[in-house]
């Protein structure tokens, strides 16, 4: 459904733009209808940028962004709103997404105005609690109170209904749990879980392994810029081919394994080269597991 | 025994009222040990760590009394904890990575640092060279300004720099939440370094992270609503929860090898109650699954085990 093809994306940084930071190379994935993607992978390892260009917040440098086939760079205002009817993202910051000063149900009206203005009011407002009840939301409870009334987890799952007001076939999740607390994050992730039963594509970033393995079934481990490992979620996991998803799987704590019984130093890995050049391509070590060619 | 707190309470004054971010915590600290806190947003957990170095002006001291090693330190006097700060309890603050001052080379801060404590930095150069060096930066660093240097380094400096006088109890503040997974073992695993090569006497690790604090503490203390709910060994907290919140905690991690499929984790309905007026007795009790009459009644503080002890009337069962 939603195809990244060969996708690189350079920034302009530095005084006047002087210099070129390469933020993703050659990234190359695809999301079927009812599937939770992840992409994992350390800070500036350009996950963020990936959904970002997803959300046409930021442009293609090289390399295009296919919606069942057909290119989703909009040309104008109108082709960009009929884009965003299909794709919605979610982000971080669940208390810096809302303005403090208004009730957090405007985020609703917002959408009614630009896509739904001919809806009648009781028309609208049934459309609404339908959203809310699907999020697992009581709305006599959030409706008519402001951001900081509500809990983190309640204010992502608005988020999440508000994109579920329009058709979206995608949904950018962009570490969207990071902030939330270990009660109330769960909710939020067992809701993707309700999303992907719906036949919605999920694009979930995140550093957290944890989470990546529990929700999603394809993961996809970014490194400087590059897809280093990709793949269904348990082969990744329980065999990983490349060090830096190794070394990454290693590092994570677990309840029922310490650190101390099994003591690794981590491998060596490559440092980070010129960015500019092609990254090592991926080969297919088994059916569905994709490794990029290390040292 | 390095810290004795007890009955400590800590308020916030606010225009509505006092929030009661501690309510009577009582706990004790071995030489040695590492100590992980860990509980909700809110909990109070931060407040706990910063009064026992008296961090933030804003804070009431109302009560209670702490104990470090054999003297009592004065909590609830600013200007009289100077003395104590750094030399004898040192912080490893939430947000280490901009504790650097940015208008300074990191070599030049720390010598202002220590003329102020009246410490020569020539003498002392020596050792910190050695511990930026186990934690794997060179010397080079001191001429470096905050910004030259990544997130994890910074971290690493300020960590060196914050046991570099060998307090006896240090307060580590989330000092991994920022980090990447590799990173956030590295400085975990630094910690207890610390600990074993005696730079620290014993440690208070604050975090959200169960997982993570699991992997470094001696015991750990779960905090709900300013105050201590459950204190045990690390390896029981995890494998023999007694408190049902700390059980409700533990069920709703996601863990390497768990499917959304094969089953689904749990969340805590509800959230946690207001501390500007809290509710008497248990105060888990309104999303306690186990929640009866007696709950309305202040919970009594069970030691189940050696070492172990909860504050729940349902601990015996």
């Amino acid at each position: 459904m939603l195809e990244l093809k060969q996708v690189w994306k350079s920034y302009r940084v530095g005084a006047l733009g002087s210099k070129r930071l390469v933020a993703v190379r050659d990234v190359s994935i695809d999301i079927a209808p009812g599937e939770v993607l992840s992409v994992v992978g350390e800070s500036g390892s350009g996950k963020t940028t990936v959904g970002k260009m997803v959300l046409q917040l930021t442009s293609v440098t090289r390399g295009s962004i296919l919606l069942d086939g057909v290119d989703v760079t909009a040309k104008g205002h109108y082709e960009r709103k009929v884009y965003y009817r299909k794709v919605q993202g979610v982000f971080q910051d669940p208390f810096s997404s809302y303005n403090p000063i208004f009730k957090a149900d405007r985020v609703f009206d917002t959408v009614r105005e630009s896509y739904f203005p001919q809806l009648k009011r009781a028309e609208w407002t049934a459309k609404v609690d339908d959203v809310l009840q699907s999020v697992r939301l009581d709305p006599g409870s959030v409706l008519g109170k402001y951001p900081h009334q509500l809990s983190g987890g309640q204010l992502q799952r608005m988020l999440i209904a508000r994109a579920l007001l329009l058709d979206i076939q995608v949904l950018v999740a962009d570490e969207i749990i990071s902030m939330l607390d270990a009660s109330t994050r769960i909710d939020v992730l067992n809701l993707l879980g309700e999303l992907r039963e719906r036949g919605l594509g999920v694009l979930f970033i995140t550093h957290d392994l944890s989470l990546a393995n529990y929700i999603s079934e394809r993961v996809v481990i970014m490194r400087h810029g590059a897809v280093v490992e990709m793949g269904a979620t348990g082969k990744v996991f329980t065999d990983p081919q490349h060090p830096y998803s190794r070394n990454l799987i290693a590092s994570v704590p677990q309840l029922h394994r310490k650190w101390s019984d099994d003591p690794q130093t981590p491998e060596e890995l490559e440092p980070d080269g010129d960015r500019e050049v092609d990254p090592s391509p991926l080969t297919e070590v088994s059916e569905n597991h994709w490794v990029a060619a290390h040292p | 025994m390095t810290l004795e707190v007890e009955d400590l309470q800590v308020h916030y004054r606010t225009m509505k009222g006092d929030v009661r971010a501690l309510d009577g915590v009582s706990f004790s600290l071995a030489d040695g040990e590492i100590v992980g806190l860990a509980g909700e947003s809110g909990c109070g957990k931060t407040t706990l760590g910063k009064s026992l170095i008296r961090l933030d002006g804003r804070m009431q001291h109302v009560g209670g009394k702490a104990v470090l090693d054999g003297a009592e330190l004065p909590i609830g006097d600013d200007r009289a904890m100077n003395t104590h700060r750094w030399k004898e309890v040192s912080i490893i603050p939430q947000y280490s990575m901009s504790a650097l001052n940015p208008t300074r080379k990191i070599g030049k801060m720390i010598a202002e640092l220590l003329r102020s404590r009246g410490k020569s930095y020539r003498e002392i150069k020596g050792e910190l060279v050695h511990r930026l060096e186990l934690v794997g930066l060179s010397e080079k660093v001191l001429d470096n300004y905050p910004i030259e240097l990544s997130g994890g380094m910074k971290q690493r400096v300020v960590m060196v720099l914050s046991t570099l006088l060998d307090p006896s109890l240090l307060i580590a503040d989330e000092v991994t939440s920022a980090l990447d997974v590799t990173n956030q073992k590295a400085v975990a695993e630094t910690l207890v370094r610390f600990r074993d090569m005696g730079f620290v006497k014993s440690m208070i690790v604050v975090t959200h992270d169960l997982s993570l604090v699991y992997q470094i503490a001696d015991t750990i203390m779960i905090m709900y609503a300013g105050r201590i709910v459950e204190k045990a060994p690390a390896e029981t907290i995890i494998k023999a929860p007694k408190h049902p919140y700390t059980k409700a905690l533990i069920g709703a991690l996601p863990e390497v090898g768990l499917e959304h499929g094969d089953e689904r984790l749990q969340s805590i309905p509800g959230k946690p109650p207001q501390l500007l007026n809290p509710p008497t007795g248990c105060r888990f009790r309104d999303r306690c699954p186990l929640a009866s009459d007696e709950c309305a009644e202040e919970p009594p503080v069970v030691a189940v085990d050696a070492g172990h002890e909860v504050s729940c009337w349902k601990a015996e069962d």
